[in-house]
């Protein structure tokens, strides 16, 4: 394999667990519900799922335990939200501190266990045999990877082409008409927050159960919440984009490693072979980026042109006028 | 089965601390459309929200066909054929036209959207009342008019049979009114029943086959549109007599007070909203700006007052240029300014009558002195202020966010017409406020420009433009489209608020 095939074949599995947890938030937010506590819920996600596979030898378990764990988290926020109408970005930032306490708490002693089964490991014959797309794509990859795959068109085809889908989208852009029309705003909001805490979840599960396979403390999830965050507003709400943008996330991380293996880049000399101590700044950039997201997504003017949920952010409260 | 009769049967609603509802007794039968009249407060929204189920009633029961039903939600209401079209439009800004009424349907195509049959249906009512609407059009690209079509669409597509418009003229030009009532007509004619809410007389005069008056949530009257008139219909409302003509001595020809010369201004969206506009409003006059919502008009007065980035053009006060000026300074330059949103600009919602009253002069004696205020003194005061101006208010300790619009509106009045003001920007001075305040304001109105302040009146209400105005500007679109006489015709001013130029 070349350079970059392994560049982009890590960053399509690490890219893997950044997607569950994209299209998690994504969900949410297009149901208009901000929720800033999934590096929360992907670590309950992961100690819960690391744990129970530990514990029953069964990774499958382990999967589904992670995903109850980021549903459980979400639904507090849910409730403080949507029924008690708090503020959604405190409840959000206080939701990741108490996800990541208590996965700190419940992983006390954890990274030192021994056997925990991971899951299985597939290649696409043929299709692993195509020069670049089959090692980046189908080679070797762990089951969760291929289910990523399915994910993105069905979430699209879900958001755009169904009723379920309209409805979603109608309750994340004017609540207020839907309800007048007999749609349970505060069902469905609470359903895709739900939904958002369960792919938190299962993204935490995915990185300890397959894709870096250990418990490694709040270092596990490694700030992936955060930078699914700002995936969504890069992605403009969109599964496909977001996709996209995991799967180069997710490079962008392996390419910080990678980069500094090389003597020379292009022709020219490669300043972070010769240099170990330029490697902060490569390893910082996902998250220079994640801040430049997160920045440019709060201001209200930029966040309406690049197409955010009208109502995003704002509570409901049935019978209030222009609550836009 | 379509709606034969509706009736409401005793209905009461209690919020707490109000009777918003009290016995209420009312039917509508198919073909016919029913006035629902009433002032703000009066409880004509309560009583319709609990006919299409999104309020429950304390007491009393609704009959559909004579059957006795139970509405837990809008979508119960629905499906007896019972639709409203809200005065704040429930359409969802981003989506098609088809996509906002098939929202919340059952799809031909089970869990896949069915769009194509839901245009095609959208096509059909269209045509067979006159909706015409482009059912790919995104809404937020949609006229007023176009976007109140959709939402009557909306209903007729679920099969109602009774329409319930809250309010639905508010928004439209007076030429668009007219198109809108052909529409109703129509619905009419097909055996629909429509209740039509308004606190405008001659439109449910013009409309209406029998009118219902509410007051203070009972029922004060009903009677058949042709029985009756306008005049008696504001007894009716508002419980006595109610002048809404009035005498005015004719306008002193005087020095210009307020000159806006090629002002421009952004809209919170940063459009530009108000494009080189100019303006002379003279000591002693009134001069009144007509247009439809939205047309720039809020934007001109904020700029004016210095509560928006003057983008272009000067604003002179008697001859001394106040461009870019702080609304502190405006108001040291003697301008007075009643703003549009009184909740939010108007008065600290949270503080006392008196505070509120002195929100401008309490840095001045006799109401302070050095950094403390002299209650006694302030207290005098606002006791005057009060009095002059009939604010009724259980004491001046009051929370103002418990008075009712049209005092609070006497209030805001009072504290600024009593600095004697040389110019006075008055942007939607009685809107939302009750027939008998509005009367006072009027009259307060006419009384400050006769004294020699030079009044710029902001109003979308014609006949309120009409009546006060010495010269009226029809702004459109941030422009001042041309200047005429109060004896203009409704309809020609209707034209030019739809764009029309005049030629002068």
């Amino acid at each position: 394999m070349n350079f970059w095939a392994n560049i982009f074949s890590a960053g399509v599995s690490n890219g893997t667990a950044l997607l569950f947890a994209t299209m998690g938030e994504l969900l949410a937010e297009r149901a208009g519900v901000l929720n800033l506590g999934v590096e929360g819920m992907m670590l309950m996600g992961a100690v819960a799922a690391y744990g129970t596979a530990a514990a029953t030898g069964d990774a499958w378990l382990g999967l589904l335990a992670g995903m109850l764990a980021g549903g459980f988290l979400s639904l507090l926020h849910a409730v403080v939200v949507i029924s008690l109408r708090a503020d959604q970005v405190v409840s959000g930032l206080a939701l990741t501190f108490l996800g990541a306490g208590l996965a700190l708490v419940l992983g006390e002693g954890l990274a030192s266990a021994r056997g925990v089964p991971t899951l299985p490991i597939y290649s696409i014959p043929l299709l692993d045999q195509m020069p670049f797309f089959g090692p980046v794509f189908f080679d070797n990859k762990s089951v969760l990877v291929f289910v990523g795959y399915l994910l993105i068109p069905i979430l699209w085809f879900y958001i755009y082409r169904t009723r379920a889908g309209l409805h979603l989208r109608a309750v994340g852009e004017y609540p207020a008409a839907a309800d007048s029309l007999g749609i349970d705003v505060y069902a469905l909001r609470y359903f895709y927050v739900l939904a958002g805490g369960v792919l938190a979840g299962l993204a935490g599960g995915a990185i300890t159960l397959s894709i870096t396979p250990g418990w490694f403390s709040e270092f596990t999830t490694s700030g992936y919440g955060w930078i699914a965050i700002a995936l969504v507003i890069f992605a403009q709400w969109d599964p496909v984009r977001a996709a996209v943008g995991a799967y180069l996330f997710g490079s962008l991380r392996r390419f910080t490693l990678d980069a500094q293996g090389i003597q020379n880049v292009f022709g020219i000399a490669n300043p972070f072979f010769y240099d170990r101590n330029l490697q902060f700044f490569l390893e910082m950039l996902p998250y220079a980026l994640t801040i430049l997201a997160l920045l440019i997504g709060s201001r209200a003017a930029i966040r309406k042109r690049l197409g955010a949920p009208a109502a995003l952010g704002l509570p409901f409260v049935r019978g209030e006028r222009g609550t836009l | 089965m379509p709606i034969q009769t509706v009736e409401l049967r005793n209905i009461s609603k209690r919020f707490p601390g109000v009777l918003a509802n009290d016995r209420v007794n009312l039917d509508v039968r198919a073909g016919e459309i029913l006035a629902l009249l009433g002032e703000n407060g009066a409880g004509k929204s309560t009583l319709m929200k609990i006919l299409y189920g999104m309020y429950h009633p304390t007491e009393g029961e609704i009959a559909v066909n004579g059957q006795v039903v139970q509405f837990k939600s809008p979508a119960d209401a629905l499906a007896q054929g019972i639709g409203m079209i809200h005065q704040h439009f429930q359409l969802v800004p981003g989506f098609t036209v088809a996509e906002n009424v098939a929202l919340g349907l059952k799809s031909s195509r089970g869990p896949l959207t069915d769009l194509n049959v839901v245009s095609q249906r959208v096509r059909e009512l269209g045509a067979q009342y006159g909706l015409h609407v482009d059912p790919n059009a995104l809404v937020w690209q949609l006229a007023v008019g176009q976007q109140q079509r959709v939402e009557i669409l909306k209903a007729l597509y679920r099969d109602a049979s009774l329409l319930i418009l809250d309010e639905p003229t508010a928004v439209l030009t007076p030429q668009e009114v007219q198109e809108f009532f052909g529409i109703l007509r129509r619905l009419r004619a097909a055996g629909n029943a429509l209740i039509f809410i308004s606190h405008k007389l001659y439109e449910v005069k013009a409309i209406s086959d029998r009118v219902v008056v509410l007051r203070d949530g009972r029922v004060v009257g009903g009677v058949a549109t042709q029985a009756t008139n306008q005049k008696e219909l504001a007894r009716m409302m508002v419980g006595r007599e109610v002048i809404t003509q009035w005498e005015k001595p004719a306008a002193q020809a005087r020095e210009t007070a307020l000159q806006i010369d090629k002002l421009q201004a952004l809209n919170d969206k940063q459009l530009p909203a108000v494009k080189e506009v100019s303006l002379q409003v003279r000591a002693g006059e009134i001069l009144g700006i007509a247009g439809v919502s939205g047309n720039g008009q809020r934007e001109l007065a904020e700029a004016v007052v210095g509560m928006r980035l003057i983008r272009g053009g000067s604003v002179r006060v008697n001859g001394k240029d106040v461009t870019h000026h702080s609304p502190a300074q405006m108001i040291q330059a003697g301008v007075a300014f009643i703003p549009e949103e009184r909740m939010v600009m108007g008065i600290v919602r949270e503080f006392s009558v008196a505070e509120n009253a002195i929100l401008i002069t309490h840095t001045e004696p006799p109401l302070s002195r050095r950094a403390l205020f002299d209650f006694r003194a302030v207290n005098t005061h606002v006791a005057r202020l009060v009095r002059e101006y009939d604010v009724r208010t259980p004491s001046l300790e009051t929370p103002v966010k418990n008075l009712s619009g049209g005092n609070i509106q006497k209030l805001i009045l009072a504290r600024e017409l009593s600095r004697s003001p040389r110019v006075l920007i008055a942007a939607q001075p009685t809107r939302g406020v009750d027939i008998g305040a509005t009367e006072y304001i009027h009259k307060r109105l006419i009384e400050q420009r006769s004294a020699g302040t030079a009044v710029l009146l902001i109003s979308e209400d014609l006949e309120e433009v009409r009546a006060l105005s010495d010269r009226i500007a029809v702004m459109y679109e941030g422009e001042i489209v041309g200047i005429v006489p109060p004896t203009t015709s409704v309809e020609e001013l209707g034209l030019m608020m739809a764009g029309a130029k005049k030629d002068s």
